[in-house]
């Protein structure tokens, strides 16, 4: 069984058919692309997966329960966690404490704990500290952990964002272009990465990404959206042969 | 500005003490003092409560003398229900009364809080703006706490236990709450809300707990002030006792906990301080026909100036020293 199953999921806004008749299955450990020219419904369908949008029909499973009409803070609660297009940083937070403040998913004890200060409270506290700066180490990160968000550089942000959506322990990863603005090196490293987090914390990544290259190189399945309809689905090669999805980028 | 949390609840236990001691002495400090003092302990609840709301969770509220005036009714309400009563009898009625105070603030926090999911930023300060003027004219036309014409409180109960016992309570449960993992979510919404609701933080959950926590120490410190001045007016509570509490915040340096109690008490004292311009007649020396006793009259005038300066000099808050931290 899949882990994240989307069956014929369509949204409609006014008369337009953002992404239309989706099928779309994900299984354990895949590393999937979702690729498409602009405007292909590539983000929207990643705001239907995340519950920021609600499809207008179809259905949506994760680990066999439907998650249509699941609020975005509980679909995350449940192993999907994502990272952003334009980078969405807690800015003003520290690099350890945007990390931190999505362990808050891992709590035990609630408010309470929290204004009695026990030592039930700082154990907990204590614990999450380590596994933050463990997450932050495995990434190079630690070394600025009390340094603002914002202060970090282009590529540190984006693979802060990265390391803090795995701070939620997610099943399901998704990646919105997270080669956006990096440069030839930077894409080599971020390769190298993706198949380093798959491989480390074993779990399912799904990216959708402009770059082909970095796609092709990565993936081990591609799906095609064009206008919303997916148009092609299978390994690099027979995505990179398909001849609709020729058409779809370079026109007849 | 961080607060050094470790010790935090031996901290509080040492502030208790230490405001029980001053209390016993407390008939030794001059009453004009003694009654400013009061207003700072106050104002530092007000302050350091809409710092919840405003600094970390940056919902922008303009009500909080609001919810102010709900708590002092509600507790000046219940004390006048009692008599002459001994000094143990006393304490808990008027810790009672507080908490019941603040506990209807909360309601009316919720209240409020409700709209906020839907509104952000100008939007949001008018929403509040609008419900503190509400609760304004609801009290100045219920005849029986006398209207626009004010409300007596019979008992002087506020003294410097209440006062600092309540205003350490306040920044120990906002600092407790804000530095841990949990209250990491709230500054989290504060810079990107759809950011946390993808990280699992539930912001509909935190914005609404945001203004309950802040409208209950509110609606406590409403009481404090109405057992302090004995006697309450609807006018009292306006917009402009708002905007008071929403300067000491940003002066402070939004969601800087220290800054805005060190704000709190600057801009309690500074009006008080500046009183010594009424003294001014005439420059020494100098022949009569020169007076000064326009010189009094300027003093809120200063006291504007001041503020305009600090703000000019100042914006990322008048105590944040190094670059801003949280």
């Amino acid at each position: 069984m899949a882990l994240l199953q989307l069956d014929k999921a369509t949204i409609r806004f006014g008369g337009l058919t953002a992404v239309s008749e989706l099928d779309l299955a994900i299984g354990n450990t895949d590393l999937i692309g979702l690729i498409g020219p602009n405007g292909a419904g590539k983000t929207t369908a990643f705001n239907l997966i995340t519950g920021v949008y609600q499809p207008t029909s179809g259905q949506i499973s994760f680990n066999g329960q439907s998650i249509v009409g699941s609020k975005p803070y509980l679909i995350t609660a449940r192993g999907i966690a994502r990272t952003f297009q334009n980078i969405r940083l807690f800015a003003s937070l520290s690099v350890f404490d945007n990390v931190r403040a999505v362990f808050h998913l891992h709590l035990r004890g609630d408010v309470r704990h929290a204004l009695w200060r026990g030592r039930g409270y700082h154990e907990e506290e204590a614990s999450i500290a380590n596994r933050v700066i463990e997450l932050l180490e495995i990434f190079q990160l630690a070394k600025y952990r009390d340094e603002p968000a914002k202060s970090l550089s282009y590529g540190d942000q984006r693979r802060l964002e990265i390391v803090r959506a795995l701070a939620a322990q997610p099943k399901l990863l998704l990646l919105d272009e997270p080669a956006a603005g990096m440069n030839a090196t930077e894409k080599v490293e971020l390769t190298r990465l993706i198949r380093f987090i798959r491989d480390k914390f074993q779990i399912s990544i799904l990216l959708v990404e402009h770059d082909m290259q970095l796609v092709m190189g990565i993936c081990e399945r591609i799906a095609v959206l064009d206008y919303g309809v997916k148009i092609a689905e299978g390994t690099p090669d027979e995505v990179r042969r398909n001849p609709k999805v020729i058409a779809a980028y370079l026109g007849e | 500005m961080n607060l050094n949390l470790r010790h935090a609840k031996t901290g509080l236990l040492g502030a208790l003490a230490l405001c029980f001691l001053v209390t016993l002495f407390s008939k030794f400090i001059n009453p004009y003092w003694l009654y400013i003092l009061y207003d700072i302990g106050i104002n530092i609840i007000l302050a350091v409560s809409l710092n919840l709301i405003n600094g970390y969770t940056g919902q922008f509220s303009l009500g909080h003398a609001g919810f102010m005036a709900v708590g002092a009714y509600t507790a000046g309400v219940i004390t006048n229900q009692f008599g002459q009563l001994n000094a143990f009898a006393s304490g808990g009625v008027f810790l009672g009364a507080l908490l019941a105070g603040g506990l209807m603030a909360a309601v009316a926090g919720l209240l409020v809080g409700i709209p906020t999911l839907r509104l952000k930023g100008d939007y949001l300060a008018i929403v509040t703006l609008g419900f503190g003027e509400i609760i304004r004219v609801i009290l100045q036309n219920v005849d029986s706490v006398g209207g626009a014409r004010g409300y007596s409180v019979m008992h002087g109960w506020t003294n410097f236990f209440w006062t600092f016992g309540l205003a350490a309570v306040t920044v120990y449960v906002i600092a407790s709450l804000v530095n841990s993992t949990y209250g990491r979510g709230f500054i989290a919404v504060h810079d990107d809300e759809i950011a946390a609701e993808a990280m699992g933080i539930n912001t509909t959950k935190y914005k609404v707990s945001a203004f309950v926590i802040g409208a209950f120490f509110a609606g406590i410190a409403g009481g404090l002030y109405a057992h302090s001045k004995q006697y309450i007016t609807p006018g009292g509570f306006g917009f402009m006792q708002s905007i008071a509490f929403v300067v000491m915040v940003i002066l402070g340096g939004m969601g800087n906990t220290v800054g805005v109690i060190l704000a709190a008490i600057l801009l309690t004292l500074l009006p008080e301080g500046l009183r010594f311009l009424a003294g001014v007649q005439q420059i020494p020396g100098v022949a009569k026909m020169y007076p000064l006793s326009w010189v009094g009259d300027t003093r809120m005038i200063i006291y504007s100036l001041l503020l305009i300066v600090l703000m000019l000099t100042r914006p990322q808050g008048l105590f944040a020293f190094k670059k801003r931290q949280r």
